[in-house]
Formats: C-alpha cells, structure tokens, sequence
C-alpha cells in the first residue's frame, strides 16, 4: 500500500452525491437501537393519551370488524366455515390482517409525515419504519389476546380444541406479515416522495387486496365457486399467510408446503427491494418531498 | 502533522435546486435525465443552473443554492459561517449533517458529525421533559446509556428541574429550547454542527451556551460549526469564520475580520454616495466623498461634501462615524450659522485603522429634528502600516498615540 491511499483511508467518512445501491450500514442502525425502541415507546404511549378509553381502542376495532363480517358474510351472504364459529374465523383473519394494512399504511407514509425531522437531524431512515413494525406487533399482541378470551369462551360453549403443535410457527408467520408490509411499504413511501400519486391508489388499493387475501372466506371457497380468478388469491402471498395463520390457530383452512415457500421467498424478495430503493430514496427525499 | 489536524475537508460542494412546484411538467424532465443517465452521459440540468440570488428575476428554473463550496476546519476550531438570507448556510449545514447529499462534490471528515438545526428537533410534545431528553438524545446519536449517565447534568443546565416530569407541550418556548440545547451539549460527537439556537432563549442562558459553546472547543478540542446572525455571538465565539454570498464563498478568514466582511458586502460604489437629487425636494441634496479613491488611505484625510437643495441658515449639522457594527465612534456638531448650499466635512488622517466605515447625518435645532440618515456613505479604510495590527487581530478603529514610561 502505497503512502497517498494509506492517508485517504484515514477519513472516518465521506459524504458524496449518492449512495450506493446495495450500501446499507448495518453498524450504523445498530448503534440507533436504542432510539428504535424510543420510538417504539413514544408511539405506544403517547397514541392514547388524552383518551379516556386508552388501549381499549385496540380491542375495539376488529371486534367491530369481526361482528360486521360474520353479518354480513357469514349470515347474510351464507360463507361457510366449517367447524369452527364464523366469529372466531373472521377474528383470526382480521387480526393477521390488521397488522398488514398497519405495517402498510404507517410505513408508506414515512418519508412525508416525518419530513420536519428529516430535514433537520441524521439518523439511519430505516429506524422509523422498523420502528413502526414493532409497535404494531405490540398492537397484535394485545389483539390477540382478544382472540384467546374468545377461543377459550367457545371451548366452553361446546367447540372442539385444535391447537396442535404447528402452533410454534405463528410468531414465523406474523414475520413473514411484517416483512410484506415493511417492504410494501418503504417501497411506496420512496415512490410517493416525489410523485404523490400512489398514496391514493395505497388507501383505496389495501381495501381491495383485502378481498382477494382471504381474510373474509376460507382459499378452497373462491377456487371452487371462481376457478378463473383462482389465480388471483393461489399467488397471493398475503392470502397464503392469512389462510395458514388460521390453519395454525383453528385447524381448519389448507396447508401447503409449497405455498409456504412461495411466501416466504416472495417477502424476503419485496422486503429486499423495498430496503433498496428505500435506501437510494434517503439521501436526498428531503429536496422534493 | 499539518494534514493530521484538518478534521474536516469541504470539496467543491454544489447543490442545485429546481424552483417552481412539481407537477406534470418535471416528469418531462426527470425522463429525459433518465435517458441521459442510462446512456451513460451526463445530467443536463446540471449545466443550464443558474446563480442563486432571490431578488433577480432569472432565466432558468435550476438554480445553484450552493456553488463549489471548498474550506477546511481544524480540529478544536470554531467557525462561523455568516451569509444573508438565502446565501446557502442552512443548506451547507443540511449536506454537512447528512440530511441531504450533495449535486456534486464530497466532504470528508475524521469525526462523527453532530447537529443541532433548529433545537427541540423531535421533541414530542405529549412527552414529558425527561423522556424527551431520551428520545432526543437518542435522535442526536447517543446510547440510552450515555444520556443516563448525563441526565442529571443536562437538568441541572436546562434549569428546568421543576418541569422535567411535566410534557413538554405545557412548556413555554424559551424553556424547550434550554432543554433541548442541554441535551445536545452534552453530545460528545467530534464535530458540532449549531444553527441559530440562540435566538429564543434569555440573555442569560445565551451566556451560558455560548459558554459552554466555547468549553466545548477549547478545553474538550471539539469542532464546532456555528451559523448565525448574531454578529456580537460570532466574534465572541468563532476563531474562523466563511462568509458566503448567492452560495459562494466569497470570504475566509478570521472570524472578526470575515464579520466586518459580511457587514459591509454591500459597499459597493451606488451607497458610497447619498443621492436625494430627484425624491424630495427640501433637506440634504446629496452627501458624497471628495476623496478621488476609494478604499481611502490611512494616511489621507477624509472629506465629505453635504448638499442642500435650498440656502438654508440657523441650524446644526451632525456628523457621527460608524464602525463595521454600526456602533458609533465619534459625533461631531457644526452650527450653520450663515446661509450655505454645500458643506465640507474633514477628518484628520492618521486617524482611523484598518476596516469598514459608514456615517450617520443629522439636522437640528435645539427644538427638533429636521433629517436623519442612518448608515449612509459606506467606505472602507486601507491601512497599509501593519504595525497596528497585532497578529492580524482586530484592535480597535481609531489611532491613538499613547505616551508609555
């Protein structure tokens, strides 16, 4: 090594016009992880305040959710979900659901709704929308202790018990949900900051995917009654996750192998992409968000 | 050794900016860069940028917010970076501090960067002070580990003890700011990165920041960057100071000597004269110099001619010199006692040292006020016998010739 490089790589850093693609400074968003479990709390704490209710909130909204479907899908429409309570089937969707469209919506929003603080300190980008997929998981579990108060009240009422050992890998699938909507999400929020356009298809284009996800309905319902737009919900990984999270939970819905890897692999992909482009968008959103 | 002790290398920074709002009409242009780029030539836009001053009415809607922007920082060095409004300061602290990158050109630095642009960044107002201290600590680039073996020392400099479990949305402004400049004092980064904090907080926690500023780089050998508009705070504070105009740097140096700069950047030849020939049509005509060069020597006397649109008699005419920081130096009174157009001025030479002058004109009577011009007639003196200047530091305006025994 010659004496003029031995002195250029004495700089602790350079900072230059832009980053490159695959650059992503793992040290770096270590030395934040305390300030990603700040967030975490500041988010948890301070949505409640002033609210009389509180956390309740939390409950509130897929019990509504789960009463309404069972209506309107379940008696009305006439869905059939098989040995198990159309309640108890509809909440265990939601609550997968919910923490989707929760990762989704928050992290899209990043780049724009926190652009005062952007704009003024440095500090790795990607905390926040990490920071977001915790909290949400804390929002889950609360939620899903709802799901568990009402599991063990149809226990008594006369249902039968089919928790079996696959239970184990929930916590994997919950995994997989937030890397769909972390990627989802920093893929969008990089898009929007600046052309606004997605953020309407976002708020109206979760509600759609919702029905091609198979939160409402059993998978084999819609390849059986629709078989030319089985395609629609056989790729949808998202639909993958919530059929199986049920099939974990309620032993009722399929289980396949395959599909599991698809899922699995397709998040790990859209996860990557989105961290990419995520990390090109953070050096200079700031000038055009 | 001499290499060794720059910490921080500015190099050729630019920084261009598109006016106007986005819309259809960019996507045109982002297209065409694209086609650019993955030919492999290079950005158009980058060459039809134009100089960056807001009250010219340009041609191009690119323009360069900052311009090959090239200084060094040493370690230990405080420097204040001083521009008018829209010279780019606040936009070179935003590339330095990594919240944007630049067009072109690099920075390099030896030590961790640490900023502090508008304090109180982060703060969440439904929050108490303590947590805040966290949160924004955390923000800064400290360990939860660091701020708690700080937090007793950032409350005690706060001064907000009482308030410290309270959120800080019941906070008055002047208290946020306390809290947030104490957090970010103790901030141990090589390198500190200060914009404007100064402005909303007392006199006497204004003491106490530049203070603890000052701690920070002489006793600790920490870098600190300053911007301000505070004059009084960036001589007090800064050892090296940029002045920077329409994203240039037009000026480096001391910070004193860079200060006089900045206060006299508009002394150009149109306000060296006071023109009143055609606005009104009674008081002072005109004020000009009757000396042939300007910047005048050291050794030349000044003369200023003053011209009244009509004779007039019976009253007094007030002549007051202004020093760089428009702080006055001497008045002197001449009462016009017989009917007169013009009047001349003269000033001793040997009299003034080295910098930037501008005067006051006044006339009176004992009753009232009939004129006042405030800060007219900007010139500069050249004082060619550096004997008066002690290692090039600022020593005063005026000559005296002391008798030592």
């Amino acid at each position: 090594m010659d004496k003029k490089e031995f002195s250029e790589g004495e700089w602790l850093y350079e900072i230059g016009p832009k980053n490159n693609v695959f650059e992503l400074n793992f040290k770096e968003i270590w030395h934040y992880r305390d300030l990603l479990m700040l967030f975490v709390k500041r988010d948890i704490v301070t949505v409640y305040k002033q609210t009389i209710l509180g956390p309740l909130w939390y409950f509130i909204q897929p019990l509504f959710t789960a009463i309404t479907f069972t209506i309107i899908f379940n008696n009305v429409a006439g869905i059939q979900t098989g040995k198990v309570p159309s309640f108890l089937f509809n909440l265990a969707g939601i609550v997968v659901w919910n923490y989707f469209t929760a990762c989704l919506n928050e992290t899209s929003d990043t780049f724009k709704k926190n652009a005062a603080i952007f704009g003024k300190v440095y500090f790795p980008r990607v905390i926040l929308p990490m920071s977001i997929v915790i909290t949400n998981l804390v929002k889950l579990g609360i939620q899903l202790i709802i799901f568990i108060v009402f599991y063990v009240y149809f226990l008594t009422q006369g249902m039968e018990s089919h928790v079996n050992w696959l239970f184990i890998f929930y916590p994997l699938l919950i995994v997989v949900m937030g890397l769909l909507g972390l990627g989802f999400g920093m893929l969008i929020s990089s898009m929007v900051t600046k052309y606004r356009d997605l953020t309407f298809l976002v708020s109206f284009g979760v509600q759609l995917l919702m029905y091609v996800s198979a939160v409402m309905y059993p998978m084999d319902l819609v390849k059986e009654k629709l078989p030319q737009f089985g395609w629609l919900i056989e790729y949808n990984p998202l639909a993958y996750v919530v059929e199986t999270s049920r099939y974990l939970l309620l032993g009722e819905g399929t289980f396949s192998i395959w599909g599991t890897v698809y899922t699995i692999l397709v998040s790990i992909i859209i996860f990557l992409f989105g961290l990419i482009i995520f990390n090109r968008t953070e050096k200079s959103f700031i000038d055009t968000v | 050794m001499e290499e060794n002790n720059t910490i921080l290398k500015v190099e050729n920074i630019s920084k261009q900016y598109r006016l106007g709002t986005i819309g259809t009409g960019t996507i045109s242009h982002d297209l065409n860069r694209w086609w650019h780029k993955i030919r492999g030539k290079e950005d158009p836009y980058l060459k039809v940028g134009e100089t960056n001053d807001r009250a010219l009415k340009g041609e191009s809607d690119y323009v360069w917010a900052l311009k090959d922007i090239d200084f060094e920082v040493k370690r230990g060095e405080v420097l204040g970076i001083i521009g008018k409004n829209g010279a780019g300061k606040s936009t070179l602290l935003k590339i330095l501090s990594k919240v944007t990158a630049p067009t072109t050109g690099k920075i390099k630095s030896r030590g961790r960067i640490a900023s502090l642009l508008e304090v109180g960044t982060g703060f969440n107002p439904e929050l108490t002070g303590r947590e805040n201290i966290y949160l924004n600590g955390a923000i800064l680039g400290m360990t939860k580990q660091e701020i708690t073996n700080k937090l007793d020392e950032i409350i005690e400099f706060s001064g907000c003890q009482r308030y410290i479990d309270t959120p800080t949305k019941r906070y008055s402004s002047g208290m946020t700011v306390r809290l947030a400049f104490a957090v970010a004092a103790f901030l141990e980064p090589e390198i500190l990165v200060v914009d404007e904090v100064l402005a909303v907080g007392d006199a006497e926690f204004q003491k106490k920041a530049i203070g603890k500023m000052q701690d920070i780089s002489k006793s600790e050998g920490r870098t600190v960057l300053f911007v301000s508009h505070n004059m009084a705070a960036v001589k007090s504070l800064c050892t090296k100071g940029v002045v920077l105009e329409n994203g240039k740097v037009v000026f480096k140096g001391d910070s004193d000597e860079s200060v006089d700069f900045y206060l006299n950047i508009n002394t150009n030849s149109e306000q060296r004269v006071y023109d009143n020939v055609k606005i009104k049509k009674n008081g002072i005509k005109k004020v000009e110099f009757l000396n042939s060069n300007i910047p005048i020597k050291h050794s030349e006397k000044i003369r200023i001619k003053i011209d009244f649109h009509e004779q007039i008699a019976n009253f007094s005419i007030g002549l007051a010199l202004l020093d760089a920081n428009k702080n006055k130096i001497f008045t002197n009174v001449f009462f016009v006692e017989n009917t007169k157009e013009t009047i001349t001025c003269e000033i001793p030479d040997e009299l003034l040292l080295k910098g930037f002058y501008s005067f006051d004109v006044a006339t009176f009577n004992t009753s009232q006020v009939f004129e006042y011009l405030h800060d007219v007639c900007n010139f500069e003196i050249e004082d060619l016998d550096n004997d008066y200047r002690f290692q090039n530091r600022n020593i005063g305006n005026i000559k005296v010739n002391c008798e030592w025994y």
